[in-house]
């Protein structure tokens, strides 16, 4: 075999296994990603059940009811449109009312999300806002300082 | 006056790391040594000064000065000593800190440790080198300062984020930046052959030890990360696909490319320009994994666009130095020599389809956690790229990857006999049959995944030793020849057969964990149980207790196997008053390899607990694995080939001959 023919062996395999991975790439990404919708989202886009999402948003302040088996139930806001969620299981530590939460799961046929997964922030310094804004006029509020480390965010849950 | 001293000391280290960047290069241009040799003693200097730096930030810590910013916004006074030391980089500011620590620890170990390479290399390299050094200096001075001074200084700082409160965070990120700054090496080398126009097979020899002792700290450290992140985050997770992760995992991958291809360079003296543009991609990667976490792209949107400086500074470096670094291999690669033939069905070619596979692989990972930030910055649309999208790119690139996997090794260099390897693989392959077949009856018509994996990975294990038993003419030959070409191989041929077979053991973990695992999600009150896997875990009560800064709810479960006793499992809650937060710990019961895994949930007001209990069969193999991996990549860094300086046989003396650190 000559230099020619080798190289020529070499580039059509690398070529072939690109196409394979992107053949791959591009199905994967038709089937398996999940789109991100604030409620406002799903009200305005009228998303209709079945298709697999996520909503976002504040968990409403006095929606949460808990019952049997594990079952909560909550309203996710973002201030104009609020979504009812159901889920069965065991919600995360920084999930609480008032707080930014993350679902992910199908819109049912009577417009509730039924969640399989529900992820809470992962950073959680939470501050009131005005505690914010007097930091900042104070100078005192240093912007990312509340970045996790990388370790921190490895396996992170944080949308 | 501490943090003035350790900021002082970064500015010295700045104005070292200047020198350092032009000077040797004069010095090389002119042939002038004196100049040259300037470089290796402000890289040790500037080692110094930023050692220095980051001690005086860790005295900060320790002695709670919560006149300095970051200590108030991540440290509590009340803290255990460990995590006071820990939470130095526990944080923005302080890791990039660390960063740079070790980015000036390669550089003064090039300097210190290089003494032969030669003159000119080892100043472009350290030139190089301190470019990197100097921009991440730039960026922690204007952008992220650790030192910043509060006006007034508060009593009591705001702890650190609880779920960092671990000794995982003593372990993690200092493997994981040892790995990802380790790869910094790679690329001043490849940067500075390219601007010498010159490369040989001695190139790869000296780049060879630094990849490898940065593959085998990125190995654990991302293991460890893989382990922290299941034993704190109470999900029984041992990987989630997420984009941070995915950060680390990119490096992984080009590196481990990268310690491929360097050997058919060493050896044959071919594939050099790849391996030149590996080496220059293995650290683009790993500086865009910085630039994924520290910018704060991936946490939180909005923390880039609040704080943009800093994200486009790490963007600025992140294109001086993948673009710079591609331009110049672009326009000087073509001036570099070709090097030797061989045939598709050989060593090489083996080494050339390990690539091929690892970088595919590197690049479905690469869109899988780019896409969604470039369709966000682009249409605004929000999406998330998880499990399902990597199961279906990445995993069947890595199948053919692993099953190729045992055959490389017994490939001859040049032109090989797949057929006489294919033979002697004979053991592998039945093993690997058998174990399919096993696992297929025992389950039943279930998956045919489970039974695939398990397969894969036992017919790695033995191919894997099939290079050793070849090698050692074990089964063929007496003891004693046998016993002799045990202790007379190379390291680094154990080194290969170690890092592949601790691979199919991470194989194992996964498939039987994934497969296996058994889960249950039930509320308890005291004296009921739950059954799982042939366990049984009965509730016995909760208590509360205080802890140095923190108040814990911890319950107690009493596990019983077939009736009798084994043990207790005490998970816990821990509620941090400095954040209103709580994180929960979870128990972990170790059966040989397995564990049993238990996370508490949330308590109801009739007295019951939400519990999540997993069984992971084999669950520990995954991280083991890792180690073998490393442990194979240490034992290749002894190999006596790799001992730089060592050009004939070791003294009987026993003086060792200089070494690369490692």
């Amino acid at each position: 075999m000559t230099r020619k023919q080798r190289r020529l062996i070499l580039i059509g395999g690398s070529l072939g296994v690109l196409a394979i991975a992107v053949a791959l790439v591009l199905s994967a990404l038709k089937d398996s990603i999940v789109f991100f919708n604030s409620p406002s989202d799903i009200v305005e886009k009228h998303l209709g059940p079945g298709a697999r999402i996520r909503i976002g948003g504040l968990v409403k302040d006095g929606s949460l009811k808990r019952s049997e088996n594990l079952n909560v139930r909550f309203d996710v806001t973002d201030g104009s449109h609020d979504i009812a969620v159901k889920y069965q299981g065991i919600v995360p530590d920084l999930f609480r009312e008032g707080q930014g939460v993350v679902a992910e799961g199908k819109l049912g046929p009577d417009g509730t999300f039924l969640a399989d997964t529900v992820l809470a922030k992962h950073d959680e310094r939470y501050m009131p806002k005005e505690v914010v804004d007097a930091l900042k006029k104070s100078g005192r509020w240093q912007e990312g300082a509340n970045a996790a480390a990388p370790g921190a965010a490895s396996g992170g849950k944080t949308p | 006056m501490i943090p003035e001293l350790g900021h002082y000391a970064l500015v010295l280290a700045l104005a070292l790391g200047l020198v350092q960047s032009i000077a040797p290069l004069i010095g090389s241009l002119r042939r002038d040594a004196a100049l040259m040799r300037l470089g290796t003693s402000t890289a040790l200097m500037q080692f110094a000064f930023v050692a220095l730096s980051f001690a005086a930030l860790t005295e900060c810590y320790v002695t709670s000065d919560f006149s300095v910013a970051t200590v108030y916004e991540n440290s509590h006074s009340m803290m255990p000593l460990i995590y006071k030391f820990t939470s130095v980089w526990g944080n923005h500011e302080g890791s990039m800190l660390l960063w740079v620590l070790i980015l000036s620890l390669f550089g003064a170990s090039v300097a210190a440790f290089g003494g032969n390479l030669p003159a000119t290399l080892k100043a472009n390299v350290l030139a190089v080198q301190s470019w990197i050094a100097v921009s991440f200096y730039l960026f922690i001075l204007l952008t992220s300062n650790p030192f910043l001074r509060l006006a007034q200084p508060p009593l009591e700082g705001r702890d650190l984020n609880p779920i960092l409160q671990d000794i995982g965070l003593a372990v993690h990120p200092p493997l994981l930046y040892l790995g990802y700054v380790g790869f910094s090496i790679a690329f001043s080398f490849a940067v500075a052959a390219l601007i010498e126009g010159r490369i040989d097979a001695a190139w790869a020899r000296w780049v060879r030890p630094w990849t490898l002792a940065a593959w085998m700290f990125l190995t654990v450290g991302i293991a460890m990360g893989s382990y922290w992140a299941y034993y704190e985050l109470g999900w029984g997770g041992f990987w989630f696909w997420d984009p941070v992760e995915n950060a680390s995992l990119m490096p992984w991958l080009a590196g481990t490319a990268l310690l491929h291809s360097a050997v058919v360079m060493e050896k044959r003296n071919a594939l050099k320009i790849w391996t030149i543009l590996l080496a220059i991609l293995a650290f683009s990667l790993s500086l865009i994994g910085t630039f994924l976490v520290r910018s704060g792209v991936l946490t939180s949107v909005h923390t880039f666009a609040s704080d943009p400086r800093r994200g486009v500074f790490i963007l600025g470096i992140l294109v001086l130095f993948i673009g710079g670094g591609l331009t110049l291999f672009a326009w000087r690669a073509p001036m570099l020599k070709q090097g030797g033939l061989f045939a598709p069905v050989s060593r090489e070619g083996a080494l050339v389809f390990n690539n091929l596979f690892l970088t595919t692989a590197c690049l479905t990972v690469f869109v899988g956690t780019l896409y969604p930030l470039a369709l966000e910055a682009m249409t605004g649309e929000k999406i998330s790229v998880g499990a399902p999208f990597f199961n279906l790119t990445f995993a069947p690139l890595f199948i053919p990857l692993l099953f190729a996997m045992p055959f490389g090794p017994l490939l001859a260099w040049k032109r090989g006999d797949i057929l006489g390897v294919a033979q002697r693989l004979m053991a592998a392959f039945a093993i690997g049959i058998i174990g399919v077949a096993v696992t297929f009856a025992a389950m039943g018509m279930g998956s045919v995944w489970a039974p695939f994996g398990i397969g894969l990975a036992l017919y790695v294990m033995l191919g894997s030793l099939t290079d050793l038993a070849e090698r050692t003419g074990l089964f063929r030959m007496p003891f004693a020849i046998v016993r002799a070409r045990t202790f007379g191989l190379p390291r680094s041929v154990w080194g290969t057969a170690m890092a592949h077979f601790g691979m199919a053991v991470t194989l194992l973990g996964i498939v039987s964990a994934s497969t296996w695992g058994e889960e249950r999600i039930v509320a308890l009150k005291p004296s009921q149980s739950v059954s799982l896997s042939g366990y049984d875990l009965t509730f016995d009560g909760m208590r509360q207790h205080a802890g140095p800064n923190f108040r814990e709810l911890a319950s107690k479960f009493t596990v019983r196997e077939g009736g009798s006793l084994i043990g207790t499992m005490e998970p816990s809650k821990r509620t941090f008053a400095s954040r209103s937060t709580s994180t929960t710990e979870a128990a972990l019961m170790t059966r040989g390899v397995s564990q049993l895994y238990l996370s508490l949930g949330d308590v109801n007001d009739d007295g019951s607990v939400a519990i999540r209990v997993y069984f992971k069969p084999l669950v520990l193999l995954i991280w083991l694995g890792a180690v073998v991996m490393a442990f194979g990549g240490a034992l290749s860094l002894t190999d006596r080939r790799l001992r730089i300086g060592a050009p004939k046989p070791a003294a009987k003396s026993g003086k060792p001959a200089l070494q690369p650190a490692g």
